[in-house]
């Protein structure tokens, strides 16, 4: 029935908030910094010049040129190929902690905002989790489960999600206490039916802003787990290890370090600045509390 | 006041117990014997019997619990298995290093966050307002370790204008301790200065449109006065209430921050036994952080329900 109703009202409110998105500038300048570092990061495999692994010995910490656009490593490795390739890695583990932590925070808060008896038990435990600083949290699991990306990805995932749950307990406790919830309660909806059709329907906003800034968080902290040496094991290029590679060559060769680092640096802003205008747009109430 | 100092402590009980299960449960996620990882593929059956005795993996698990929470209670987290000493007393060595560290930085934020947040808001719309938020944007989005490196290369190396690292104590030359600490406690501060940068904006530009503001501007009081005693007071409040999760977060930060400095505290200590995979070290420095940060947010709640009695009523 809901279905019919809803028909002819969608397509137009969907064309608004695209419409909105793209008068958004925030939005649009992020969108385009995070669709080129991706298409690089997805073309790694053409447009690298250079094997990401292999070095060239006669050409070892070579500035930046025509031949090396953004210079090589110690062991002559081009450092243009080894971040593209880094992208990649980095925007996998990025994606997969942001799915991740977003199933991960719908269950847990949907579950703790819904069901009155869950949500002390949960939220406590959710309380433990925020206890430890995050990036450390995910150092120790990391370190523990073993190097592997398949561990970063778990390790920044259960950082992330207790805060995710928040959110998303939050909204669900507003939109629950809303008459079209009482409605359907009353026309005998089943709970599965009322939570994923009607309260999470209507609390997804705040989670897919909460969900790009889990994505540059997670690009942040996989750095800081590769620079410490517990991210995915060497050889593989990431954007940590390329820098915890230039560390020792910081005043011969700072190529090395910079590039790596600014390339860090921008899709991490193209992911905030597209959360913001997700923000902007999506979510006007948490307009005064971050912006 | 007091009843709900009361129920501010007894709420932080489970938490306490939920926080050292964790640490305690941290033991599970290692694959296979955990007794295995501190010896080498070729170690005796002995050695291996031997570090499951030290670690007592051989008693049942709930005896293993019930022996962790009686030491931890005591304030015995357990002997380093690589430093060969007390863990309690190895974190209480380093703590000064990381607490200077995460006070300069705190104060860094705070100061310099605040007042671009209030210019901003004060210039709203203007160049000084764009300029602000695109560098507390950039400030967000920076890698802390990556900024720690790229100002040791420019302003420790190049221009030799402050040391690469290393630390000198509070107590031996203040102002040797201040200078050492100036670089990466900057490092430190620049994500939560973007943070605050940003709430204070909004908060300000929020309570200028108050009536009250309004009120203050109308019977003639000079505009600075408006802004700093009747903006700037009011617009603290929601910053106040985040400050204790700053401190988490700065705490996490300083980890890795020592580390790019060589600074010897708690994350360098944290980072080498996560590196060599002592466990009783790892267990202690994170159960000791999460204490930190419990203790820090029960401080800023209690002050805040002083401040405000809406939220002792709650």
């Amino acid at each position: 029935m809901d279905a019919v109703m809803n028909a002819p009202a969608a397509p137009a409110r969907r064309d608004t908030v695209a419409r909105r998105l793209l008068r958004n500038r925030s939005f649009v300048i992020g969108a385009v910094l995070i669709g080129l570092i991706a298409l690089a990061a997805l073309l790694a495999g053409v447009i690298a010049p250079y094997d990401p692994l292999k070095g060239n010995f006669r050409a070892r910490m070579v500035a930046p040129s025509a031949t090396y656009w953004f210079g090589t490593d110690h062991f002559g490795r081009d450092i243009l190929s080894r971040i593209l390739h880094g992208a990649r890695i980095s925007l996998q583990i990025g994606i997969a902690v942001a799915l991740v932590t977003g199933l991960l925070g719908v269950v847990i808060g949907a579950a703790s905002g819904y069901f009155r008896r869950l949500d002390g038990p949960i939220m406590r435990l959710m309380d433990a989790f925020m206890a430890f600083p995050g990036i450390i949290l995910a150092i120790a699991i990391s370190s523990v489960l073993g190097a592997s990306v398949t561990n970063v990805i778990i390790a920044l995932s259960i950082a992330a999600t207790p805060h995710t749950a928040r959110i998303v307990r939050a909204s669900v406790i507003v939109v629950r206490e809303m008459e079209y919830v009482e409605a359907a309660r009353a026309i005998g909806a089943s709970h599965a039916r009322i939570l994923l059709r009607h309260i999470l329907a209507n609390s997804m906003a705040p989670l897919v802003v909460r969900m790009t800034y889990v994505f540059a968080v997670a690009i942040l902290n996989e750095a800081v787990l590769s620079y410490i040496g517990v991210g995915p094991p060497p050889p593989t290029p990431t954007f940590g290890a390329i820098i915890a590679n230039g560390r020792d060559f910081i005043v011969a060769a700072p190529w090395i370090t910079v590039a790596p680092g600014l390339t860090v640096l921008v899709s991490v802003l193209g992911l905030n600045l597209l959360g913001d205008g997700l923000r902007d747009v999506l979510d006007p109430r948490m307009r005064v509390n971050a912006r | 006041m007091g009843r709900y100092v009361l129920r501010r402590l007894l709420a932080t009980v489970p938490v306490l117990l939920l926080v050292s299960l964790l640490t305690f449960a941290l033991l599970w996620l290692v694959p296979g014997d955990p007794a295995s990882m501190f010896l080498d593929t070729s170690a005796t059956q002995e050695a291996l019997e031997r570090v499951r005795r030290e670690m007592g993996l051989d008693k049942p698990f709930l005896v293993r619990m019930g022996d962790w929470y009686w030491r931890v209670l005591q304030g015995d987290l357990g002997t380093s298995l690589l430093l060969n000493r007390g863990v309690t007393e190895a974190i209480l060595e380093r703590l000064p290093v990381t607490l200077s560290l995460t006070a300069i930085a705190f104060v860094f934020a705070v100061l310099i966050g605040v007042a671009a947040g209030v210019l901003a808001a004060v210039r709203h719309g203007r160049a000084a307002d764009q300029g602000v938020m695109t560098l507390a944007l950039l400030g967000l989005s920076i890698p802390e370790f990556w900024f720690g490196l790229v100002l040791i290369w420019l302003l420790a190396v190049t221009v030799q204008w402050f040391p690469a690292g290393d630390y000198v104590a509070f107590a031996q030359s203040p102002v040797l301790w201040a200078w050492h600490l100036a670089l990466p406690a900057f490092t430190l501060a620049c994500v939560q200065m973007g943070f605050i940068a940003r709430m204070t904006r909004s908060s300000m530009l929020e309570v200028l449109g108050q009536d009250y503001v309004r009120t203050a501007r109308a019977k003639g009081l000079p505009e600075p006065y408006v802004v700093l005693r009747h903006g700037l007071t009011n617009a603290m409040v929601p910053i106040v209430t985040v400050m204790g999760i700053m401190v988490g977060a700065l705490l996490g930060g300083a980890v890795v921050t020592e580390q790019v400095f060589s600074l010897p505290g708690l994350g360098r200590l944290i980072i080498g036994a996560v590196l060599s995979r002592d466990f009783p070290v790892i267990q202690g420095g994170l159960l000791f952080l999460a204490v930190i940060y419990l203790v820090v947010n029960l401080v800023v709640d209690l002050l805040y329900a002083a401040l405000d009695p809406r939220v002792r009523l709650e």
